[in-house]
């Protein structure tokens, strides 16, 4: 038994497939087995068209998987009811998406604040948890300024602390530099390694070799096939045993 | 900073009523131009609902006033006489019996009745001194002269400014004795009773024993000289029925004025009732309801449209926000958000436009019967059961228009509203 064994998974996913139906019919992903351990980076890349936002979609509880067990954070979610799939959704789950979905009449405070209504965070305790989240991504001067007027980096960073501020257990981001340019992706990177290096769980699906370099763990996905692509680094030194 | 987490997660999503009227409030004011012409409709329903019910109780409640009051328990009584006292030399006595007055106020429903007449004089001299003559300026003999019954003043309820009315004793032996109406009294510079004045009708000498004023059932008295019937009757001619027949005023109690108006002629001449004719006032009842009864349901109907109309208005704003905000919704799912929980925003977004418009309507329509009744010199009648649930009708109106948009935005995929 290795040391890494001990720590425990966030997430198991046995034989999950996804299969919508058609017609035609897609199989969009084969039967899979993965198992994401508590401070894992791990990077999922792929062609277009693979299975990567079929399987981020699973992970995160926004579907449901045609067949297989998914073991979230030790809670086995495959037969839960919706209702309670919701509540760890708002409660582990912390999205990045690409297109940031961020409030335009809202501030940045207000956009992060936002997570805190449906996961039963007290009035009070919000705005000092929203400031600490938006300092953490380095925001702490922009916290009233309107989406509008952030550049795109700012508005994914202010995306980021939103999934952070309710302290997930695991960070979904789908192709989060996506729409931005290369230098502003590099320093959102950066910020990523940083939440790794401090314990969080992170699952990035991206089509980038680039961004897929920096990962600590990278699976590819081609033809809604799951493949191990290998170690980038070992864990962290700060990561939880 | 070492990455830390919480490991209490709630069983299920909230959205507290706090943070709901919060989230609404932010959609609302998101869009307020938009927000504002949406009410619009609602506005002008429960405005025009709040203005048709108040006008119209405003309109009924005139009838109750001082001055329809008094409209409605003044019975007249005239002398048509039979169309056979053409006799210039002759002519007949008046039809209404020297006990007029008693036999009137015996049925149930009077309370004051009393005859008066104007005395038909040719070329009088009137003034306040026996040394005035036609030619003279101190001739006011244009000045009419009334010949009343005692009881007259008990039904017409003059405000008495100096001295006394005659009574039946004077009326009864014929005596010299007026009370002059305040414009003429003013006319023939007598105001003070101390000097025992006297005005001379044709120089007849009448001991004035009061002035009176404010006769609101009869006003033209207030400018005559006023005698007792029965010295009348020994001085002058009786009136000409087909001229100025007398007439007799009769108040009743509130409510008795139709009764009295059918007993009034068989009480006074049960041998000849067709002498005399009696002038109920008109029936309150018909005339408010024949005024208001159509437009009011007219009005109310147009209200509903309104309704109606500001009902579609919200419901399409609302479903509008539901498809420009599709995006918000996935986030909101992905937050923990309930399909429940996206709903009652949406429909409490949309109740809150009702409301909104609901009070705006009502101010609105407060203000509209507010104003008629100050152009009119009405007074306002405002019945709370209408006017302090009228802005729940914008309520409900709101709550209606948003079920369909709110299920819509329920029903949303979270997958597919991401997607954007
Ligand atoms: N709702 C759906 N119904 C039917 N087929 C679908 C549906 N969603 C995805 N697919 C199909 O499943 C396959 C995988 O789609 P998916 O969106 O997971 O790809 P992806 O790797 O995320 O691609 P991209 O990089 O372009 O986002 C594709 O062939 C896609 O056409
Ligand atoms: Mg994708």
């Amino acid at each position: 038994m290795s040391a890494e064994d001990l720590v425990p998974p966030v997430i198991e996913l046995a034989a999950v497939h996804r299969t919508y139906p058609g017609p035609p019919e897609v199989t969009a992903l084969h039967p899979t087995n993965l198992t994401v351990r508590r401070g894992d980076y791990l990077v999922v890349v792929g062609p277009s068209g693979s299975g990567k936002s079929t399987l981020l979609n699973l992970l995160g509880l926004l579907d449901r998987p045609t067949g297989g067990s998914y073991r979230l954070d030790g809670v086995d979610v495959s037969g839960l009811p919706e209702r309670d799939r919701t509540a760890l959704r708002g409660g582990r789950i912390g999205f990045v998406f690409q297109a940031f979905h961020l409030l335009p009449h809202r501030t940045a405070l207000e956009n992060v604040m936002l997570a805190q209504i449906y996961n039963g965070t007290p009035r009070s305790a919000r705005r000092a948890a929203a400031r600490a989240a938006l300092s953490q991504v380095g925001l702490d001067h922009r916290t009233h300024a309107l989406p509008t007027t952030l550049s795109g980096g700012e508005r994914q960073r202010v995306a980021v602390a939103r999934a952070l501020v309710t302290a997930p257990a695991l960070l979904l981001c789908d192709e989060p530099t996506g729409n931005l340019d290369s230098t502003t992706a590099r320093r959102l990177l950066e910020l990523f390694d940083s939440l790794h290096a401090a314990g969080l769980t992170i699952v990035m699906i991206t089509h980038s070799a680039e961004v897929a370099r920096r990962a600590q763990r990278i699976v590819t996905i081609s033809d809604g096939m799951l493949r191990e692509g290998g170690r980038a680094e070992p864990a962290p030194a700060g990561a939880p045993t | 900073m070492r990455w830390r987490r919480d490991r209490r997660v709630p069983e299920r999503s909230t959205l507290g009523v706090r943070d709901l009227a919060a989230e609404a409030t932010a959609g609302i004011l998101q869009r307020p131009a938009r927000s504002l012409l949406t009410t619009l409709g609602t506005v002008l329903g429960v405005g025009a609902f709040v203005a048709v019910l108040g006008l119209t109780s405003t309109a009924a409640g005139q009838i109750s006033s001082h001055f329809d009051a008094l409209k409605q328990t003044t019975v007249t009584v005239t002398d048509v006489g039979d169309g056979r006292e053409r006799d210039k030399d002759a002519p007949a006595p008046v039809a209404f019996p020297g006990d007029a007055d008693q036999r009137v106020t015996a049925l149930n429903g009077a309370v004051g009745a009393g005859v008066f007449w104007p005395v038909s004089l040719s070329k009088p001299v009137i003034g306040a001194s026996v040394a005035v003559t036609a030619r003279s300026s101190g001739n006011a003999g244009d000045l009419p002269v009334y010949a009343a019954s005692a009881g007259l003043f008990g039904a017409i309820e003059p405000t008495v400014r100096v001295g006394r009315v005659f009574d039946r004793f004077h009326d009864r032996r014929g005596e010299r004795v007026a009370v002059l109406g305040a414009a003429a009294a003013a006319r023939l510079g007598i105001s003070q009773l101390h000097a025992q004045p006297a005005v001379f009708i044709n120089g007849a000498a009448f001991t004035v024993v009061g002035i009176i004023d404010d006769a609101e059932r009869l006003p033209e008295l207030l400018l005559g000289i006023i005698v007792p019937r029965g010295t009348a009757e020994r001085m002058y001619r009786p009136p000409d029925p087909t001229i100025s027949p007398a007439q007799m005023v009769i108040r009743t109690r509130l409510g008795a004025a139709q009764l009295i108006a059918r007993q009034a002629a068989l009480a006074l001449r049960p041998d000849r009732p067709d002498l005399l004719q009696a002038t109920p006032p008109a029936d309150p009842h018909q005339l408010s309801d024949s005024v208001s009864g159509e437009l009011t349901g007219l009005f109310l109907t147009l209200a509903a449209i309104c309704l109606v109309i500001g009902a579609v208005g919200i419901t399409n704003t609302t479903l509008v926000a539901v498809l420009e905000r599709v995006g918000e919704i996935g986030l909101r799912r992905s937050l923990g958000a309930r399909p429940r929980h996206i709903a009652a925003q949406f429909l409490t977004e949309s109740t809150v436009l009702g409301t909104v418009g609901g009070l705006t309507g009502t101010a609105l329509g407060v203000g509209v019967v507010l104003t008629v009744a100050l152009v009119r010199d009405w007074t306002a009648v405002l019945d709370p059961a209408t006017v302090l649930p009228a802005p729940l009708i914008g309520s409900v109106v709101g709550m209606l228009a948003g079920l369909y948009p709110a299920l819509r935005a329920a029903t949303t995929e979270p997958l597919e509203a991401l997607r954007r």
